[in-house]
């Protein structure tokens, strides 16, 4: 009787979490515009959406942002880390706080400071200054996760080739990065995730030059039912659900 | 020769990284906390004087209440993820191993979805023509379709849809950790079921229970846009008042007051959290 | 005034069965256990002390079976209504709460009043010569500390029988020959049963009043430490407590009632046997290596003795630990030599002949059986 209870319960939290997806993406073919009842099957609003221009430059631009982002977010990030992992500085407690600060601070406390920083500097809002936030974001999670993974190394490894007389690029090179890969990989899918999703600081942070795709959403969502979000909708989430199964892929695969 | 290029190397590395982060973190959030002692300024959005009028402002009545107001939906948000959070993760660490990574796996995959079409997906299930309605009418449990839409239990509806994985999985981090052993220790000395859970497993759990209250109150604070799409416009979150302030008043000081008391409530959980895991965490040695 | 304890039962298990899905681990299982008994469990891994340990306490719930505690049949009772309290191997002390919290906490369950919880833990903590550290947190004290916080918080509830689940294994050598003392006193002080449980035979044989010795779900042997060691009821106990060396001797014919002319590993000898034997029986006779005498033999020497040589010695400090080989067979036997007032030098070199002998009514005399454990 427990176990069925307990199980009951797991079901519908499940259910509560999933509902909304399959819902939308049970519309993104239904023939019926409103999504009330089901009219039969249809690619129409697929078709309405790659008709939609702004739409589809928006998710266009989205996808670059998000991809540039994650890439310079991935390379310092990775930095960052082997040099907390592998260098002496002074100032190492100061980079892992500002590291925590971005990660614990909400979202729109980053996104007013961010705005704040762009208009009295005077960078305009657009491509720039959304990249630069969405790299800025991304980086404290690039970092865990390489320097997660370097903790697992043997120091040792890196003295050897030291004394062999290995210079620092070289170790960087031929030793630290192959190892270091599979978490360098999934620090750069969890960015781009993370940048695809934010709503908040792009929000603050980005202008009518370079128009993104929560931003639209959001426009077309408040004023009526547009059915080609849903399509647009599933397209995303189906790409999120690829990117996620080929992040767990190289990590298995890698488990060295 | 070689020391210097590596030297080199490490210099500029060091270097880049802490340009970014002063440029982009340190100097941003200081910004802030100079323009909340500033005064509201509508064409430029701050000037001098330099006042603590801001601060003063959330306390009072008029301004105060709004944002005091958005905080209890945030709150009642976070108790609902402990509430259900809570046994669900327990649920968990006593399900077979096996399944342990799929199921959580499936809870984590949400996250990966843009939160902004899932809470569309949200709306279109509480509409007044919804799926929920339909089925609560076909079962016969209503009359007539409630409205859901437009209330802040829909936006507290929202908040935990989306938070709830967020506070599950510290809560299950913990949970697991716990020593069994000392459950049966308690037993040994008489304590039933309840007294067992009071006194051992919540304080010994505190670290995660405190843990995912901050990965949920902070956010759902934030996250203005569960607001505009599930509440309307009468029903604010603090993230609403802040965007309102820096984006529609112009009256940036006071929004960033209401940033940087964010921030303090921020550091005071964290602080929380550190002490609770001090509790447990002993650090001294003898003998 | 001389104090029998009053021996009537305090715990008995009748018929105990405890099963997981196919793995049976005690079946029928029947023990009875006095009041004031300092008892230990004994066997190797998986043989169930463990279980009826946990069964006792009630951690575990019995497939069939009864339990019955100081009179009252506690079989369908829950741990924590017992009266019964368990010294963890783990100690499991609590580490959010201090000493103090921890060694109270079974009083505060039973609602006694602060003022008299105060008085008792205090009391119970000076017992263990750990009072100043009430206010400490487990983490501060070494793990010797611990083991007696541990008992502490067990002792100070009053329980009718204390548990004790291989408790002393985590610590090192000399600490835990303490404790064995530590413990045995404290039983006696306080006068409550003590079931203890070890794979330990050194630890058992130190501490208890008595022994059951477990295998695979079965008592093989229940008796005082005396009877356990010098009179192994079979092979397994006999192998399992200190070391011993079993010879092969079949028999020739019986002399006299004690008595027994039997070939004992290649020589014609009397040995004592109490059973009624059949000629050309085989038996093993049992000998401790303390009650193994060594002659040494010249190389050409003849004796009517069983010769063998020695192949290792060492020395121990108190005893000579020597090992000698059988000629007739090769068989090792393992020796203990005492040095005492008669013999302040012994000293035997490698591949000396020695004649092997044993002092009379000594040997232990069993059926042979087969050696599987």
């Amino acid at each position: 009787m427990n176990r069925m209870l307990r199980n009951f319960f797991m079901f519908v939290v499940y259910a509560y979490l999933y509902i909304p997806i399959f819902i939308l993406v049970g519309n993104s073919f239904n023939g019926d515009r409103y999504g009330l009842s089901w009219k039969g099957f249809s690619w129409n609003w697929y078709e309405r959406l790659f008709n939609n221009d702004t739409l589809i430059q928006a998710a266009v631009h989205s996808v670059v942002i998000a991809f540039v982002g994650a890439t310079l977010a991935t390379i310092i990030g990775s930095l960052t880390a082997i040099a907390l992992y592998r260098y002496k500085f002074r100032g190492k407690q100061a980079v892992s706080g500002m590291l925590f600060v971005v990660m614990m601070s909400p979202d729109i406390v980053m996104a007013v400071s961010l705005l704040a920083l762009f208009m009295i500097v005077g960078i305009s809002l657009g491509f720039w200054s959304l990249l630069l936030a969405h790299v800025t974001f991304c980086l404290p999670y690039v970092v865990v996760s390489v320097f997660s993974r370097l903790k697992g190394f043997d120091i040792r490894m890196l003295e050897a080739a030291r004394d062999l007389g290995a210079s620092e690029i070289t170790i960087l090179r031929k030793i630290i990065l192959p190892l270091a890969l599979p978490a360098i990989v999934s620090g750069w899918l969890l960015s781009f995730t993370l940048s695809l999703d934010d709503v908040v600081v792009s929000s603050f942070v980005s202008g009518a030059s370079y128009e993104i795709l929560p931003l639209k959403i959001y426009s077309l969502v408040k004023t009526g039912v547009t059915p080609e979000v849903n399509a647009l909708a599933t397209i995303m989430i189906v790409l999120s659900l690829v990117l996620v199964m080929v992040g767990q892929l190289i990590g298995r695969k890698h488990k060295a | 020769m070689m020391k210097m290029t590596t030297n080199k190397f490490q210099k500029i590395t060091v270097g880049i990284i802490f340009a970014w982060l002063i440029f982009f973190v340190f100097a941003p959030n200081f910004l802030v906390f100079i323009v909340s002692f500033l005064s509201k300024d509508v064409s430029n959005f701050y000037a001098l004087p330099f006042t603590f009028e801001n601060y003063a402002r959330l306390f009072e009545p008029l301004y105060g209440t709004v944002v005091w107001n958005s905080l209890y939906m945030s709150v009642i948000a976070t108790v609902l993820c402990l509430v259900i959070g809570y046994p669900f993760a327990f649920i968990m660490t006593k399900i077979n191993e096996k399944y342990r990574p799929f199921l959580m796996f499936l809870l984590v995959l949400p996250f990966w979805t843009n939160s902004l079409i899932r809470i569309y997906g949200m709306k279109v299930f509480l509409g007044v023509k919804g799926i929920l309605n339909e089925v609560l009418l076909s079962l016969g449990l209503i009359n007539e379709p409630i409205r859901i839409l437009n209330t802040e239990v829909a936006v507290i509806i929202g908040l935990v849809y989306l938070l709830l994985p967020f506070m599950i999985l510290p809560l299950y981090s913990a949970i697991e950790k716990l020593d069994l052993r000392l459950l049966e220790a308690a037993k040994d000395l008489g304590a039933n079921a309840f007294q067992r859970f009071v006194r051992i497993i919540i304080p010994l759990t505190m670290p995660g229970i405190v843990s995912g209250c901050l990965l949920v109150l902070l956010p759902a604070m934030g996250m203005f846009y569960v607001a505009d799409l599930l509440g309307g416009a009468k029903v604010l979150l603090v993230g609403n008042v802040i965007k309102s302030e820096f984006l529609v008043s112009r009256n940036w000081p006071f929004g960033a007051a209401i940033s940087i008391g964010l921030t303090i409530l921020m550091a005071l959980l964290i602080f929380v959290y550190y002490k609770a895991n001090k509790l447990l965490n002993k650090k001294v040695e003898l003998e | 005034m001389e104090q029998t304890s009053q021996t009537k039962p305090i715990v008995e298990l009748r018929s105990l069965r405890k099963a997981y899905g196919d793995n049976t681990i005690i079946n029928d299982f029947n023990l009875t256990i006095n009041n004031g008994e300092f008892i230990t469990i004994l066997g190797p891994s998986g043989c169930g002390k463990t279980t009826v340990l946990r069964l006792i306490a009630g951690f575990e719930e019995a497939n069939g079976g009864q339990i019955i505690l100081d009179g009252e049949d506690v079989t369908n009772i829950p741990a924590e209504q017992r009266h019964v309290n368990t010294v963890f191997q783990s100690y499991a002390l609590f580490p959010h709460m201090t000493i103090f919290d921890n060694v109270a906490f079974g009083l505060r369950m039973q609602k006694v009043p602060e003022s008299e919880i105060k008085t008792r833990v205090l009391e119970a903590l000076r017992m263990v010569q750990l009072e100043e550290m009430a206010d400490r947190k487990p983490a501060q004290l070494s793990g010797g500390q611990q083991q007696r916080i541990a008992i502490a918080r067990a002792v100070v509830n009053k329980p009718k029988v204390l548990l004790l689940d291989e408790s002393l294994s985590a610590l090192d050598y000399k600490l835990r020959k303490q404790m064995q003392n530590e413990l045995k006193s404290l039983q006696r002080q306080l006068g409550i049963t003590f079931i203890f449980v070890t794979h330990d035979q050194e630890e058992a044989l130190t501490m208890s009043d008595r022994i059951i010795v477990l295998r695979k779900g079965n008592i093989e042997q229940d008796g005082s430490p005396r009877e356990i060691y010098e009179e192994p009821r079979n092979l397994f106990v006999a192998k399992f407590i200190g070391e011993i060396n079993i010879f092969e001797a079949t028999v020739i014919e019986r002399i006299d009632e004690q008595r027994v002319r039997a070939n004992v590993e290649g020589r014609i000898c009397d040995i004592y046997v109490a059973q009624p034997v059949q000629p050309n029986q085989k038996l093993k006779v049992l000998l401790r290596p303390e009650d193994v005498l060594l002659e040494e033999l010249d190389e050409n020497e003849k004796s009517s003795a069983i010769i063998g040589h020695i192949r290792e010695r060492n020395y121990k400090g108190m005893t000579l630990e020597s090992t000698v080989e059988l000629e007739h067979n090769g068989k090792m036997v393992l020796v203990s030599e005492f040095f005492n007032e008669d013999d302040p030098n012994i000293d035997h070199s490698l591949d000396q002949k020695v004649a092997v002998t044993w002092i009379e009514k000594w040997e232990v005399v069993l059926n042979d059986e087969n050696d599987n454990q």
